[in-house]
């Protein structure tokens, strides 16, 4: 913490005593280096979200332009309507089922590769080249690979499947489809795209650890098991939290993959929140109802990364 | 003893091929991908199922950019190309200059709202795109700025902010201190001491935060697919669509265009790979 503190000083304790140019002081020089990032920010972003907010509150739809009109007895009714929605609520379920599965088996499958890479003795330079293939991919392109794959017809999935003898006809499985296949199939793409951030992250913690600490383990005769459990796993927190927070940043990728894979059908059973924002607002133009779903997404998101952010903070202070 | 030691290579062996078996099958359907747009459509849509290629053509890239005769789908690959460079080139340069700008306050000041304003700047990186897009329209729309490649490169700009500027905050603080202290006692003000001494040391974080940048906005969708509403102001990620009707889709195609897409980033994983461990994971430790 001491230490912590000395860095974040910047050695400007004492400003005063120090040479500048005269031109700029100890006080405003982080503001002038601030100012940009701050203002793009709050233009770009801030303002238009908050409009977002204004737009929510009135009937606002693309085609009727007087209806971007606010009345305060009528202000809550697209949140009314939203929440009277079946498919709403179905989007929210999806989302739910989605996120728990994807982020929990990206996580656990993660960490055992790393677990495993971490004791690779040969070619383990190429071996991290293999897994950073995926990251060369745009989450659009995920999606139209898992698409391609998962194709009834001439997919990868049923022709391996054929080929090695466990299906009889032509697009006998419609992974897309049917369900609860659907929602399979878009978790294992965002699987396969979450997993090298993850991954590497974790190895680079596993590899960080002191050596001491598991000659000790060694000698008190620790299996190899109890010396993940006890040892790698708690002092990987901090890794895992930096991980988890940098996936929670980009939840929302989960949108391009499915609005390539399934665009939340058939009869919405892979809906996520945020392909049910693009029905309503782009596909309907009904911008007043979509900008209050957008806004569910919005929170969805922020609580998120506030929550992983805040375990890694802690978990930084245990150390 | 020799029977201990026999059976531990034993294990390893077994372990690094279960490795290796992992990691090819991550990588596999990229390569499968890749193959199948130098394969006729015939051999992709067969059945059986064809796995040994027996034919490599470059067709499908032909097709895309219209040099193919007989067929007629042509998409407007150059376009798009000119797009996507434009919006991703412009937005890096600006955004990760304006993110080491801040990350350089992070890293060597202490200030009010130090934390709050991280913080802040973190959340904004949070919000989806599908939420941003909406009111960006509606206000570009006023603004005339939808199908404009600048108005969607400043949303990149502004969207590739925080990454770079954590980032760079993490790569800052990797450089010792006595450095811009050394430069304050010869006379540097807080900017010189930046630009001449810090900045310089800190070129290797700014290369990466600039292929991040460049990914980011490269690989973008849900923001321009509502911004840019025009063929001729889309870049690589809604033009895939174009490949799609309502009941077909041409495989090849979208293989084709998406080996096109991946060019840069297999390019940029390659040159950072070295530095994107350091980078990504120096605030674990050291908060």
């Amino acid at each position: 913490m001491t230490l912590q503190a000395q860095v974040r000083s910047g050695g400007n304790a004492e400003p005063e005593q120090r040479f500048t140019d005269g031109r700029i002081s100890a006080r405003w020089f982080p503001v002038f280096m601030l100012l940009p990032a701050i203002l793009f920010i709050l233009v770009v972003l801030l303002f238009p979200l908050l409009y977002s907010l204004y737009v929510s509150f009135t009937p606002y739809e693309l085609l009727k332009p007087n209806s971007l009109k606010f009345e305060l007895a009528r202000a809550l009714r697209n949140y009314q309507k939203l929440f009277a929605d079946a498919i709403f609520w179905k989007s929210v379920g999806n989302t739910i089922v989605f996120l728990f599965l994807s982020i929990n088996l990206s996580y656990v499958i993660a960490l055992g590769l790393s677990q495993l890479l971490a004791r690779v003795t040969r070619g383990q330079g190429l071996m991290r080249t293999l897994l950073m293939v995926p990251m060369m991919f745009a989450p659009i392109l995920v999606g139209f690979q898992f698409r391609w794959f998962f194709n009834a017809n001439v997919g990868l999935v049923n022709n391996l499947l054929y080929s090695l003898g466990l299906m009889q006809e032509r697009g006998q499985i419609a992974w897309l489809v049917d369900e609860p296949l659907g929602m399979f199939s878009i978790i294992v793409a965002s699987i396969w795209m979450n997993l090298p951030v993850l991954t590497i992250i974790l190895l680079a913690g596993t590899l960080s650890l002191p050596v001491e600490t598991f000659e000790a383990a060694d000698v008190d005769g620790a299996n190899s098991w109890q010396q993940f459990r006890f040892i790698t796993f708690p002092l990987l927190a901090p890794f895992s939290y930096i991980a988890l927070t940098i996936l929670s940043l980009d939840i929302s990728r989960a949108f391009d993959i499915v609005r390539i894979m399934t665009d939340g059908g058939p009869a919405h059973r892979t809906e996520l929140i945020w392909t049910y924002v693009t029905r309503l607002a782009i596909e309907n133009t009904k911008f007043g109802l979509g900008s209050a779903m957008s806004w569910v997404t919005v929170l969805l998101a922020v609580a998120f990364t506030l929550y992983f952010f805040r375990q890694l903070v802690r978990s930084r202070v245990v150390r | 003893m020799s029977f201990r030691a026999g059976q531990r290579r034993r294990n390893q062996r077994l372990l690094n091929a279960l490795a290796w078996f992992v990691l090819v099958l991550i990588a596999l359907p990229a390569f499968w991908i890749v193959l199948t747009a130098f394969r006729p459509n015939v051999e992709i849509n067969s059945w059986p199922p064809v796995w040994v290629p027996q034919e490599i053509t470059l067709d499908a890239f032909a097709t895309m950019f219209g040099l193919n005769p007989e067929e007629r789908m042509r998409v407007p690959v150059e376009s798009y190309m000119r797009n996507s460079l434009l919006a991703a080139g412009i937005s890096t340069v600006v955004a990760v200059s304006i993110g080491t700008m801040a990350g350089y306050a992070f890293a060597r000041f202490r200030f009010r709202f130090h934390t709050a304003a991280f913080l802040g700047i973190m959340l904004s990186r949070a919000i989806p795109g599908v939420a941003l897009s909406l009111p960006l329209f509606i206000l570009f729309n006023q603004l005339r700025l939808v199908n404009n490649i600048f108005g969607l490169a400043a949303v990149y700009v502004a969207m590739n902010i925080p990454f770079s500027t954590w980032l760079m905050d993490g790569f800052f603080r990797q450089i010792p201190q006595d450095l811009s202290e050394a430069a304050y006692i010869d006379g540097c003000g807080y900017w010189s001491a930046f630009w001449r001494v810090e900045l310089p040391l800190a070129l290797p974080g700014f290369a990466t935060a600039a292929i991040f940048a460049f990914l980011a906005a490269w690989n973008e969708f849900q923001i321009v697919s509502v911004l840019s509403r025009s063929a001729a102001a889309r870049t690589f990620p809604p033009g895939l669509f174009d490949f799609t009707e309502q009941f077909t889709f041409d495989w090849r195609g979208m293989a084709a265009m998406s080996a096109i897409m991946m060019v840069p980033a297999i390019i940029f994983v390659i040159l950072v790979q070295r530095n994107l461990v350091s980078g990504l994971t120096f605030g674990a430790t050291k908060g």
